[in-house]
């Protein structure tokens, strides 16, 4: 199945802890562009984007859970696959 | 409450919402009574249920108990959504504690032989058992009346799925991870004789429809009935002949069942007191659920407690019938 | 104690969230899989096996507890700093204070509503999985409405036209829109609720509420608002993902699903679509510090996201839902069209309305390029003349409501703004009214379902607008002022004109910044005056 080019994005909220997040997104994923509101940041990326455990971990200085995401996701579109090493959401093409 | 705004002070104008104040006065209010009184929508319903023709959509008529006043089933928790989760967070990390020390100690898993097979007989099946009481709350929850005795059970609901999970992680910590055990438990609840009535009581709760009803027969018969039976007699059984290590995790179900209990007894009370066809209404049904669960129970408790299984199971009757009476109904003598 | 066995296999989140959790069910041997599950099959859809669904927020309730349980504790946290702080009076001005009445007396209720129906969908499904997801949702909700009970009680305390939120999302005339949104919803079958809901609401649609909204509530200091938004939007991204797979799921059980299923979209896009006009009011009028404009959230919310959504479901059969068009047409004119309904009815409203000031106005102007100065400048500036004569506009009569959305007629035709958009239909000899094509296809596919609508305006016509103390035959007696009070608004009190209102006055005396950031009164002695 190709992957479709179509936006994707994860909103986060703006503050301490998800700055270490934030960073290791944009990292990973070459065509991401962080746009900043009042309290959020939104990440927008064409086709897929992927939030790695380890690049988080390597930002944070801890151990980080991918599932801790939830307590300052905001909002996200494509569809999501989670394991314990990667959060990706993608959008398959037709 | 008064606060300073430069030179001036500012009073409230009014101290909690309209519906609140009619009920308990302008004073301030607790987050719990904000968050359930009146809140569930009660009149001018738009368009007849496409599920349930006959009725509205919320509807008095679907269980045959009547109250003034169904937010006279307050909670004695006071669980609102955020009260109730970080109760339960709380309660979690202890859980966690004692199954990482579970694991990491293999309390279970290095057992002999015919105790490791005794758990899987004995506790992983009652993982079924809780999903059927999630879907029996989840009906209620679903199809109540009120905010109060509503959202109490969708807790309850989640509850039970957590109780369902936590039972079959000791299935996982009995076989390493592998899951057998929760494929063995399983074919115990679909196929062994034991097991058998106590699953069909369960198939007919399911197929009953009168909400409060399924209150009834639920949490204060069957849970009574089978959490006496394997979370306390045979679990005592059990350590008498093997050490302690399934107590500690079984904790967490017998101090939720404790918890629940107090909430059981504060929805049924009101209920009986009410009416005299009220407490006519619960007193058929507590007897007929009771002889049914009784009877069920019966198989399986002789099947895990051996030859005192029966007089194991009149005791746990016995202690129902007292507090039945308790709540104002009357112990009918209802017997094996 | 030492063992030979290897040690206990290391279980994967996936692995671990399948053992815990997927075959809890089982097949019923002493009643029937008819009995004890009745509801799934009336609606048509085929499900050859339930098993096929993907869990795609593998949550065991141990994890739930633990990360829900963090996200109360903060939000809690911040609720109460708010209230020891006053926050309240920390927003941009007293009109911002208006959106709120709207949330509290229409959002709370439909929560509230969503609670309830994903319990319904969660007994009533087969699957565990789908129930599971299901029952989490329903939990979700009953968090929402009630962490929204606990940021707004605050503002009650010192503001009119929260007190009453229950009885008016059960007899408020606008409020009937929001209400009769979700009872449509679940007095479908359950397959229809989760496609009405889950995806349509929650997924397509969801964004526009919450994103520019809380945006807004943030822009306009509400710190209250904010947190509560921002906590229950991460809820919502799992709820997304809930509409995401569900759609995915039916569409791959049966191709005989795919007609049904494109109908459902057709009929809940359209009615969350006129839902969302008040939030379209809300982010251009109600928002003292502005964000964006409701065509922009359109286009980047609907056009850009809902298209790739719709792109991805083009492989199943799946098209753009019914009369899109017609809501890009639209969105240079809904939120003026509303408004200014709002403003004619001022006096019949939970809360008092304003006309834009010249410098909002030019927002407007540059925000909507192509029609606000072409159908909308001129009435304002019309209004305004009549106030400044003291002959201040207001419709006298009541407005005839669509049968299906139960909007006022205030929408205009898609390609001509100057003409209102009737559409009418029959059934068994009567006559019903509809704002659009959409809202009469809705119509015309169930009729026998629309007509049993509670129309407000049509009630209190009809005279069943009173409280029962209430004697008609009094010399005094006067139809609105009763109607009002059934309604649980406070006549001459909640409503009118935003000047001269008692929060705009309570506003002034106890934060010393004026009640309209825009409009200052000579009184006013805050220099602030901002621009949005």
């Amino acid at each position: 199945m190709s992957h479709s080019t179509q936006p994707v994005f994860i909103a986060l909220q703006a503050n301490n802890d998800t700055m270490p997040i934030v960073e290791a997104i944009l990292a990973d994923n070459p065509l991401a562009i962080a746009h900043e509101y009042p309290a959020m940041v939104k990440i927008d990326a064409p086709g897929r984007l992927v939030v790695k455990r380890e690049s988080v971990e390597e930002r944070l200085g801890r151990e980080f859970d991918l599932r801790e995401l939830q307590v300052n996701l905001i909002s996200l579109s494509g569809s999501l696959d989670e394991t314990e090493d990667e959060f990706i959401l993608q959008w398959n093409a037709a | 409450m008064t606060v300073e705004i430069r030179v001036q002070a500012v009073k409230p104008l009014r101290n909690t919402f309209g519906h609140i104040a009619r009920r308990f006065g302008d004073k301030a209010a607790s987050r719990y009574q904000e968050g359930t009184y009146d809140i569930q929508s009660e009149v001018n319903h738009h368009y007849k249920p496409l599920w349930d023709q006959e009725r509205d959509l919320y509807d008095k008529r679907r269980t045959a108990v009547e109250m003034r006043d169904w937010y006279a089933l307050k909670d004695p928790r006071q669980y609102y959504y955020g009260s109730w989760t970080i109760a339960r967070a709380k309660q979690q990390d202890a859980v966690d504690r004692q199954m990482e020390f579970a694991e990491k100690r293999e309390l279970l898993r290095s057992l002999p032989e015919a105790a490791r097979k005794a758990i899987v007989f004995a506790l992983v099946p009652l993982r079924h058992f809780e999903w059927g009481a999630n879907t029996n709350m989840c009906m209620v929850s679903a199809y109540g009346w009120g905010t109060a005795v509503t959202q109490a059970a969708s807790m309850a609901t989640m509850d039970r799925l957590g109780m369902a999970q936590h039972i079959s992680r000791l299935g996982l910590l009995v076989d390493g991870n592998l899951g057998d055990s929760l494929v063995q438990a399983k074919n115990y609840w679909t196929d062994h004789s034991d097991w058998q009535p106590l699953r069909r009581e369960v198939e007919n709760l399911m197929a009953c429809r009168d909400w409060f009803e399924v209150i009834l027969a639920q949490t204060l018969i069957a849970d009574s009935l089978v959490y006496a039976l394997f979370f306390n007699h045979f679990d005592s059984k059990f350590s008498a002949e093997n050490g302690p290590g399934l107590s500690t995790v079984l904790d967490f179900l017998t101090r939720w069942h404790d918890e629940s209990n107090k909430w059981v007894d504060a929805v049924v009370k009101p209920v009986v007191a009410e009416s005299e066809s009220n407490r006519a209404q619960l007193q058929a049904w507590a007897d007929h659920w009771r002889t049914a669960f009784l009877s069920a129970l019966s198989p399986i408790a002789q099947g895990i407690m051996g030859p005192i299984g029966r007089d194991t199971l009149a005791e746990i009757n016995t202690k129902l019938g007292t507090r039945l009476v308790k709540l104002g109904l009357q112990d009918h003598g209802v017997a094996l | 104690m030492t063992t030979s066995k290897a040690p206990a296999k290391k279980l994967s989140l996936k692995e671990n969230y399948a053992l815990l959790t997927r075959d809890l069910g089982w097949k019923p041997s002493y009643q029937t899989e008819d009995t004890l599950f009745p509801a799934v099959k009336f609606e048509g859809i085929k499900i050859h096996d339930w098993d096929k669904w993907e869990d795609p927020f593998r949550l065991t309730m141990d994890a739930y507890w633990k990360y829900q349980g963090e996200k109360e504790r903060k939000l809690y946290a911040i609720i109460d700093a708010f209230q020891q702080n006053n926050g309240q009076f920390n927003v941009s001005d007293a009109r911002y204070l208006q959106a709120l009445k709207l949330f509290i007396n229409g959002v709370i209720g439909l929560e509230y509503s969503a609670h309830r129906g994903f319990n319904i969908v969660g007994r009533e499904f087969p699957g565990v999985g789908t129930r599971i997801a299901a029952q989490m949702q329903a939990i979700d909700e009953l968090r929402h409405a009630q962490t929204q009970i606990h940021a707004l009680s605050h503002y009650n305390k010192y503001f009119a036209g929260m007190a009453e939120f229950p009885h008016q999302f059960d007899r408020a005339w606008y409020l009937s829109i929001p209400k009769s949104f979700f009872e449509d919803a679940i007095t479908s079958g359950p397959f229809e609720y989760i496609i009405a809901i889950c995806f349509s609401f929650e997924y397509v649609l969801t964004n526009l509420v919450f994103m520019p909204w809380m945006s807004g509530a943030a822009y306009n200091g509400d710190m209250s608002t904010v947190s509560f938004g921002f906590s229950a939007q991460s809820d919502e991204a799992r709820h997304m993902t809930l509409g995401i797979e569900v759609i995915k799921f039916l569409l791959e059980q049966d191709p005989a699903n795919v007609p049904i299923v494109q109908g459902w979209i057709d009929k809940w896009f359209w009615r969350g679509y006129r839902l969302l006009t008040l939030i379209a009011a809300m982010m251009d009028y109600m928002l003292p510090k502005r964000v964006m404009s409701w065509s922009e959230a359109w286009d980047i919310y609907f056009e850009q996201n809902g298209g790739a959504l719709f792109a991805d479901l083009a492989r199943y059969g799946i098209r753009m839902p019914k009369h899109w068009e017609v809501t890009v047409k639209e969105k240079g004119h809904v939120s003026h069209q509303l408004w200014s309904t709002f403003y004619q009815f001022r006096h019949a409203a939970g809360f008092p309305v304003w006309l834009p000031t010249p410098e909002e106005m030019d927002w407007m102007s540059l925000k909507y390029p192509d029609t606000f100065d072409k159908y909308y400048r001129p009435r304002y500036e019309h209004w305004a003349e009549l106030e400044r004569q003291g002959k201040p506009f207001v419709n006298a009569t009541l407005p005839q409501l669509c049968q299906t959305c139960q909007w006022p007629l205030l929408f205009t035709e898609a390609d001509d703004p100057t003409e209102i958009c009737y559409r009418e239909g029959s059934y068994l000899g009567e006559k019903f009214h509809f704002c659009s094509d959409g809202c009469k296809d809705i119509f015309s596919k169930e009729p026998e379902k629309f007509v049993h609508a509670h129309l407000p305006v049509h009630q209190i016509y009809q005279g069943n607008y009173f409280n029962a103390d209430v004697n008609p035959t009094a010399p005094d007696f006067n139809p609105l002022v009763e109607a009002l009070k059934y309604m649980g608004i406070n006549p001459g009190v909640d409503g009118g004109d935003f000047a001269g209102h008692i929060d705009a006055v309570n506003w002034e005396l106890w934060t010393k910044r004026p009640a309209n950031m825009h409009a200052p009164t000579t009184t006013d002695t805050a220099p602030e005056r901002k621009s949005a």
